[in-house]
């Protein structure tokens, strides 16, 4: 176990290198910063300024150590535009953005799972074709949509909700339910064809064949088995609580990471661009490495299995 | 002998979806205490189904019918809490791959463990004892350090020694084999029906065979039943089975059979395919396939029935000639031999 | 052996072992898995070599390596005299064409979106572009009628057809291109008694009338013997026992085959011999043991087998790799009946 532990971490140090690296490349490649914020009608001498301020006078490969070095520390420079910590730009932005990405994460979970076990349960009955109805339903419709759906029912027609902003807690709840039902959708399938599969395996027979009651070789024979595959979509879902909510809080104006980034990078504010992009990909390997952790903890072939160099 | 499970008339069919297909057209089989009684078939005949079907393990999309008696009670009646305590308490089951019927996720110790709680109430160290005891019984060595393992760390034939172990925990009078050694190699086949072999002698437990391999059948039970789609079509005691056999099916399968010894011949096969249970042909399921049909063949449904008197039953309209030509053959057989 | 009988196919001392990890350290502990270590064999052009033995053995392995689908790690494969390689260059497609293969699971082994016809027809219009639609049609329709598929199944699809016509399907695209060589690995197993006599029967008659050599691959004793002219019984990738079936069968030298034969359920009652029950599995090949591979669960294991790998020894005609038969006094051997 904890050779398994060490190797998927040093795989995660890995990623979170090749992202730091990617970062770098992908802003480069996007043009030069100098002409981008200036604008290109600016005097020669306001460019060179301009480079020598953020080292963009150096060879790339100086600026990439530098900017390895830097990153490694913490730096990750300044807002091109205001002239703050882009890392604290972005940082005051995170927790609004969980406030409402977290609870929806639950919401998907509590929703989503038992509609899941459920539907394989009750298989080609019609909770089965309701619940898949509704899954499909959600599966299909854009967020956005379903945001502006439910914006003209609960805030528009009957009034009951604020349509966009930050101020209250109910202003979250629109917000919250939209990704919340979408979420819900994507697990409930998950969820469905995983037990469905395990329910169909020889040992779910045998757990019957020796005595226990339905209940009970659900419950301590399907499940567990179930989760392994469940656990990747709730894995990838973690993985984009920062940065899963763009589209949803630029339909209800909710001032979080996802509305940052594309006003960012409609400005051209590299440094925050940067950070947020880094912010994503950590949390993406922060959520693989957790949900590694516990496939090695739910499934003991995992484990124990020899690594095998070809066969 | 008074029978310890005794099956009567049963049907199951499965809903398709749009309509009902019969895959078992009424089966009636008796199982003696201690006894072994042999179930054989090509695949599809229904041989694992009985089975499935009398432990209400078939599912919601099976509709079974006619009567499982065990004792007083009558199975196909009991509510789940009654059929939970059958399985695995009385009636034990193993399947073909054990690798795979073990649940990959849970310890061996606790397996096991379940098993001794349903059916002993033992649970914490006295559950532990047993397990280790058990495991020791089915020639599994380094118990205590097995309890602690993986399906997945133990052999094919280890892991079918863990769910002999796992059956034999309900201290049970029938132990049901479906296919218990297909999936394994012959030098383990050879242990594990050891293993079978001693355990319900030791236990007087009725041991049934499931099993499309006429050989492992003839060596280990006393009784066979043959099967085609979905119908008993022959049984017998086991010697008398393999030495008379009189249904034109039970000789095609003995005589398709290749041997280990003796000159190489021919093999003799039987033509056509086992028709799929929605497209049985009218009459005698095997008329197309056999040499002997005639007309009334394709007319008429034959009847197992007993032939001799010593308990050989056979659904066959030629059965009479058929089982004379038999009884003159196996004397010549004899004659040669000797 | 007459000068006239040449071996289609000749295998030397043929190895395949592949680097695999163990647990333990960071990264796992390197190992060698053995699968095969070290084969010779013939087989002489129109007769059947059985291959025999348990999972793991390393009896498909050899299969793949005759086929030059994986490379060898030693030895050398001749198929009528030139070496087969797994370069798959023109001579490598050359030589496969006349090397057909027969696999376990027909189902898993054809197209199922081509029709009986086309599966039968694709291996002569890959091998043999030129020839001529209508020509190509006949020789399907002829193969079909070789093999027992009716008329009428030409256009059926793989998933319309019963186990055994699916092998039969998969046998007559192998004999589609005339080959020299059929490799069959457990090309039976999978089917019921009365469709593998069929299928037995079937390649039987094949032979006779086409007169092709084949590899045929079981870990069932009674269908090789039915099948081959000679057997090898493989133990943790070696030959451990060769000859003709009826001789290796009938009087078993090596405890392993011994054990094998003496295991086989038999409807004949009468003619089974003692019953020897090996105990324990067979060991991991990754740790194969020193000396005889079987020494862990020979029952007459002595000290000499622990150390000394013994060779595969001829008498007559009959091959054994034990330290026991080969070296006790002539005619002494321990050899049961």
């Amino acid at each position: 176990m904890l050779r398994y532990t060490l190797l998927r971490i040093f795989r995660a140090l890995i990623t979170v290198t090749l992202i730091v690296s990617l970062a770098f490349v992908i802003l480069r490649m996007s043009g030069d910063p100098a002409i981008i914020i200036l604008g290109p009608e600016a005097p020669p001498e306001a460019y060179a300024a301009f480079r020598a301020n953020w080292g963009l006078d150096q060879p790339i490969w100086i600026q990439y150590l530098k900017y390895f070095g830097a990153v490694s520390q913490g730096d990750l420079g300044n807002s091109m535009r205001d002239g703050r910590s882009a890392l604290q730009v972005v940082g005051e932005r995170v927790p609004l953005t969980l406030a409402i990405t977290i609870p929806a994460l639950l919401l998907k979970i509590l929703i989503g799972l038992p509609a899941g076990i459920c539907a394989a349960l009750y298989r080609n009955t019609y909770i089965d074709r309701l619940i898949m109805t509704v899954s499909v339903m959600g599966f299909t419709v854009p967020s956005f949509v379903l945001g502006l759906v439910l914006a003209l029912i609960f805030a528009v027609k009957l009034g009951w909700l604020p349509s966009g902003g930050s101020d209250t807690w109910q202003h979250a709840i629109l917000p919250i339910l939209t990704m919340g039902l979408i979420g819900a959708a994507v697990i409930a399938r998950f969820t469905r064809s995983a037990m469905l599969e395990v329910l169909g395996q020889p040992y779910i027979r045998s757990a019957s064949a020796k005595g226990l009651v339905w209940r009970d070789v659900v419950t301590s024979h399907a499940l567990p088995n179930a989760a392994i595959p469940t656990l990747t979509i709730v894995g990838f879902m973690v993985g984009s609580l920062v940065a899963g909510a763009v589209v949803v809080e630029s339909v209800f104006s909710w001032p979080g990471v996802g509305r940052l980034l594309v006003t960012a990078v409609a400005n051209r504010d590299l440094a925050v661009v940067q950070v947020i992009l880094l912010f994503i990909g950590f949390t993406m390997v922060f959520a693989n490495l957790t949900v590694d952790l516990l496939y090695g903890w739910v499934d003991p072939r995992l484990r124990t299995k020899q690594l095998q160099a070809g066969s | 002998m008074d029978a310890i499970v005794s099956i009567r008339n049963m049907t199951v069919d499965f809903d398709q979806g749009h309509r009902f297909v019969r895959a078992l057209h009424g089966i009636s089989l008796d199982v003696g205490r201690g006894e072994a009684v042999g179930i054989v078939g090509e695949s599809g005949c229904g041989k694992s189904i009985t089975w499935l079907a009398a432990l209400g393990l078939l599912g919601k999309r099976a509709r079974v019918g006619g009567r499982v008696m065990m004792g007083s009670k009558s199975l196909l009646e009991l509510d789940e809490n009654g059929l939970a305590d059958i399985r695995g308490g009385k009636i034990a089951m193993i399947f073909q791959d054990p690798s795979s019927s073990l649940n990959p996720v849970h310890r061996i110790g606790r397996q096991l463990g379940e098993a001794l709680r349903l059916h002993r109430g033992l649970r914490g160290s006295a559950a532990k004892a047993e397990a280790k005891r058990l495991l020791d019984r089915v020639g599994i060595s380094n118990a205590a350090q097995r309890l602690n393992e993986y399906p997945h760390e133990l052999s094919g034939g280890m892991n079918q020694r863990v769910m002999i172990a796992m059956a034999l925990a309900g201290e049970p009078e029938v132990l049901i084999a479906d296919e218990p050694t297909t999936a394994l190699d012959v030098t383990i086949q050879a242990q594990i029906l050891d293993l079978l072999r001693e355990l319900s002698a030791d236990n007087e437990m009725a041991l049934v065979l499931i099993s499309h391999d006429l050989g492992v059948v003839a060596d280990m039970t006393e009784r066979v039943a043959v099967m085609y789609c979905g119908r008993i079509i022959e049984q017998a005691a086991t010697d008398t089975l393999f030495s008379r056999p009189v249904h034109p099916y039970t000789r095609g399968l003995i005589a398709a059979l290749p041997d280990i010894v003796g000159p190489k011949r021919r093999l003799a096969s039987i033509p056509g395919t086992v028709p799929p249970p929605d497209r049985l042909p009218p009459g005698c399921s095997f008329a197309p396939r056999c040499a002997r049909a005639d007309q009334a063949c394709t007319d008429r449904q034959p009847e197992l029935a007993g032939i001799g008197g010593d308990g050989h039953d056979v659904s066959c309209l030629h059965a009479a000639e058929l089982a004379t030509n038999a009884i003159r053959e196996a004397a010549s057989n004899e004659m040669e031999r000797a | 052996m007459s000068a006239a009988e040449t071996p289609l196919l000749s295998v030397t001392n043929l190895k395949r072992h592949y680097d695999v990890r163990l647990p333990g350290g960071l990264f796992g502990t390197p190992a060698t898995l053995k699968a095969v270590d070290g084969i010779s064999f013939e087989i002489m052009k129109g007769k059947t070599l059985g291959l025999v033995g348990e999972s793991g053995c390393g009896k498909s392995t050899t299969a793949k390596l005759v086929l030059g689908h994986i490379p060898v790690t030693a030895g050398e494969i001749r198929f009528d005299g030139e070496r087969v390689t797994a370069n798959h260059n023109a001579q490598w497609r050359a030589m496969r064409r006349r090397m057909q293969m027969i696999y376990q699971d027909p189902l898993g082994a054809l197209d199922r979106r081509l029709s009986v016809a086309d599966q039968i027809g694709e291996p002569i219009q890959i091998h043999e572009p030129e020839t001529p639609k209508v020509e190509r049609d006949e020789r399907v329709a002829s193969l079909m009628a070789d093999v027992g598929l009716r008329r009428d199944m030409a256009d059926r699809f793989p998933h319309e057809l019963s186990g055994g016509q699916r092998q039969r399907v998969v046998i007559a695209r192998a004999l589609s291109v005339k080959p020299d060589l059929l490799v069959g690995d457990e090309p039976v197993s999978a089917l019921d008694v009365s469709i593998q006599a069929q299928v037995l029967n079937l390649l039987d008659d094949l032979r006779q009338s086409t007169g092709f050599t084949a590899l045929f691959i079981s870990h069932d004793l009674k269908v090789v013997r039915q099948m081959s002219d000679r057997v090898a019984v493989m133990y943790l990738g070696r030959i451990v026992e060769s000859g003709a079936p009826e001789e290796v069968f009938r009087r078993p030298q090596h405890p392993y085959t011994q054990a094998l034969v003496s295991a086989i359920p038999t409807i004949r009652r009468s003619v089974v011999s003692n019953r020897i029950v090996l105990k324990g599995d067979p060991p991991n090949p990754v740790n194969a043991p020193s000396g005889c591979p079987f020494h862990t669960r020979c029952p007459a294991v002595v000290a000499q087998c622990r150390t000394e790998v013994p060779a595969l020894l001829e008498t007559a005609g009959h091959k054994v790799a034990c330290h026991l038969v080969n070296n006790a006094p002539v005619g002494a051997g321990i050899a049961a009946e």
